[in-house]
């Protein structure tokens, strides 16, 4: 255990300890996504998982691939895209809000009302 | 010896509060925790040498998508109304299958990951070389992807105002 935190104080931060940050990050959506009944929770779990990716794709550039750009770019994207995933779905459930007055997610079985 | 200390302290808050963050009862919390879930990747990308993906999480997820989720919260919650989540069943399902999976990545990357890369180039990467990348058409050059992303985003804001407009 001792030399464990002398390796890890000495040496430049290892790609698994990045790796196990943003794994945590993912189980923790997926249990989110999974265990709550609110839009709302379901999509601030989707918000956990699609970071956890974006820290993947930044760790894997820069550890693996240092002269390249390709991770930071697909992170990049893949920020402007959550933005607009989030701004459409917060739209769904302001207006299923106010025809159902409800946002959860056993009590939506139709779309049309 | 200062880089390991700040990861160790952005891993242990990004770790706790996304587990707080699905855990909570209250959303506003939740949001809250996400928040800080959010300034922690942040910090790491900075720390990873990233510098314009930090400000652009900070400016896109922290400020964007956070008010977003603020708003929408106080707009359909009821005050002092706690989160509803699903049967207990369902919840131990949810656990087990999560923690399956943790088990089962996490055995993965301690087995395996450490033996494919060798070293750490902590280099700047300058904005101009960002900038060319971004507009050019050659090979390893984003300029499709980037229309693309902004006729999405055309197409979200008039999808957006489509459906919450009121009839």
């Amino acid at each position: 255990m001792g030399d464990l935190f002398i390796n890890f104080f000495s040496n430049p931060v290892p790609m698994e300890a990045y790796l196990g940050v943003s794994l945590i990050m993912f189980f923790a959506g997926v249990y989110g996504f999974l265990s709550r009944k609110s839009l709302l929770m379901i999509l601030v779990s989707i918000e956990l998982m699609l970071n956890a990716a974006d820290i993947n794709f930044v760790v894997f550039n820069r550890y693996l691939y240092p002269g390249q750009m390709e991770g930071f770019f697909f992170t990049l994207f893949a920020i402007a895209i959550a933005a607009c995933e989030t701004a459409v779905a917060i739209a769904i459930i302001i207006n299923i809000y106010r025809n159902l007055t409800s946002v959860e997610v056993g009590e939506l079985d139709e779309m049309k009302e | 010896m200062a880089q390991q200390i700040i990861f160790f302290i952005l891993a242990a808050m990004i770790a706790v509060f996304s587990v707080l963050a699905v855990t909570s009862k209250r959303i506003i919390r939740s949001a809250t925790y996400l928040l800080f879930v959010l300034l922690g990747t942040a910090g790491l990308y900075l720390l990873l040498g990233y510098h314009y993906l930090f400000a652009v999480q900070i400016a896109v997820y922290a400020g964007g998508v956070m008010v977003l989720f603020i708003f929408a919260i106080l707009l359909t919650n009821r005050p002092g109304e706690n989160v509803k989540t699903e049967r207990k069943d369902r919840r131990i399902a949810a656990g087990i299958t999560s923690l399956a999976g943790l088990a089962f990545c996490g055995h993965i990357i301690y087995w395996n990951v450490n033996k494919m890369y060798t070293l750490v180039v902590p280099a700047e990467q300058k904005i101009q070389d960002i900038g060319l990348t971004l507009m050019g058409t050659d090979k390893y050059q984003y300029l499709l992807p980037f229309e693309f992303i902004s006729v999405l985003l055309l197409a979200c804001i008039v999808g957006a105002i489509m459906i919450a407009r009121k009839r």
